[in-house]
């Protein structure tokens, strides 16, 4: 089968640069993060360890983000993602929680640049200080009207998840929001 | 504007981030119960001008419900408390009288 993103490939370049950051495979697991069981899944799939409270943790393997209390977000290859679930449920079995793909419901942007923090501030209340947002913590809250989550991966680069269902509407909003000559300069 | 930390992920988002869902603490009444409980349940509320303890939910963060204290008046919020609690924590209680002596104290 053929896939392709919610963004098809769009980019645009203002004052950041706003990317599809291409298929990725996302697995939402639900359950009690402090149990064994599923620190033990999550070692194995991404190599990570539980994340701790809004922390999204890499290896080379895969990512872990913190959604929730009971929630995470687990990232993969888009192609393993079937086989990773799989591997899931069967050492999760008898055990409370709830493993979905989200891979196609989700669009995710990868942003350069350094003014990323000024840019999201446009749109959303959420405190974007590199004080109260580090690289590697997650926010969950909404740009315009729509719910997000966002990660710095470093100074100067970020991911954006949103719904696919409203992909267009974010590139357009961050393309408008990143047109060059409407920097702010206060991050 | 109102600023809330949200107990369940301890981030700190103001409303718009948020969903507010009324009074805390209602007691339920459902099948069997009285006419008379049931209205109440059902349609009476507490309209205070000042503290009032409200039921939020952190809609566009991690999603999960919490209870706050907050004065109508001013806006001021005295704090913020799990929403699994029949009543408001003692401590918040006493933060709330402390701030506020005319206060005549939490009323179901």
């Amino acid at each position: 089968m053929f896939s392709v993103t919610g963004l098809n490939g769009a980019s645009s370049n203002g004052s950041i640069n706003v990317k599809d950051a291409g298929l990725i495979g996302m697995i939402t697991l639900r359950g009690d993060l402090k149990s064994d069981a599923i620190a033990k899944v999550i070692k194995v799939v991404t190599g990570t360890n539980i994340p701790d409270q809004r922390q999204c943790v890499f290896t080379s393997k895969g990512a872990t983000a913190w959604m929730s209390p009971d929630e995470l977000l687990v990232m993969v290859d888009y192609e393993s993602v079937d086989a990773t679930i799989a591997k899931m449920e069967k050492s999760l079995q008898g055990v409370h929680s709830l493993i979905v793909n989200v891979s196609d419901a989700r669009a995710v942007f990868e942003l350069t640049g350094s003014s990323i923090r000024d840019v999201i501030s446009k749109g959303s209340p959420a405190d974007m200080s590199s004080k109260i947002l580090p690289v590697g913590e997650v926010r969950r809250t909404r740009i315009a009207q729509l719910a997000v989550a966002f990660w710095f991966t470093s100074d100067t680069t970020a991911r954006l998840v949103c719904f696919r269902s409203v992909a267009g509407y974010v590139m357009d909003w961050l393309e408008n929001a990143s047109e060059k000559g409407s920097e702010v300069g206060f991050h | 504007m109102l600023n809330f930390r949200c107990p369940n992920c301890e981030i700190t988002a103001d409303e718009t981030d948020l969903h507010c869902d009324g009074q805390a603490h209602i007691e339920r009444f459902g099948a069997g119960a009285s006419d008379d409980d049931l209205e109440t349940y059902l349609f009476m509320r507490h309209n205070p001008k000042g503290v009032h303890f409200e039921r939020w939910r952190h809609v566009f963060g991690c999603g999960k419900w919490f209870n706050a204290a907050r004065c109508t008046v001013t806006l001021e919020v005295f704090g913020t408390y799990s929403a699994q609690s029949l009543v408001p924590p003692k401590s918040l209680i006493n933060k709330i009288k402390k701030k506020r002596p005319e206060w005549e104290g939490f009323v179901k």
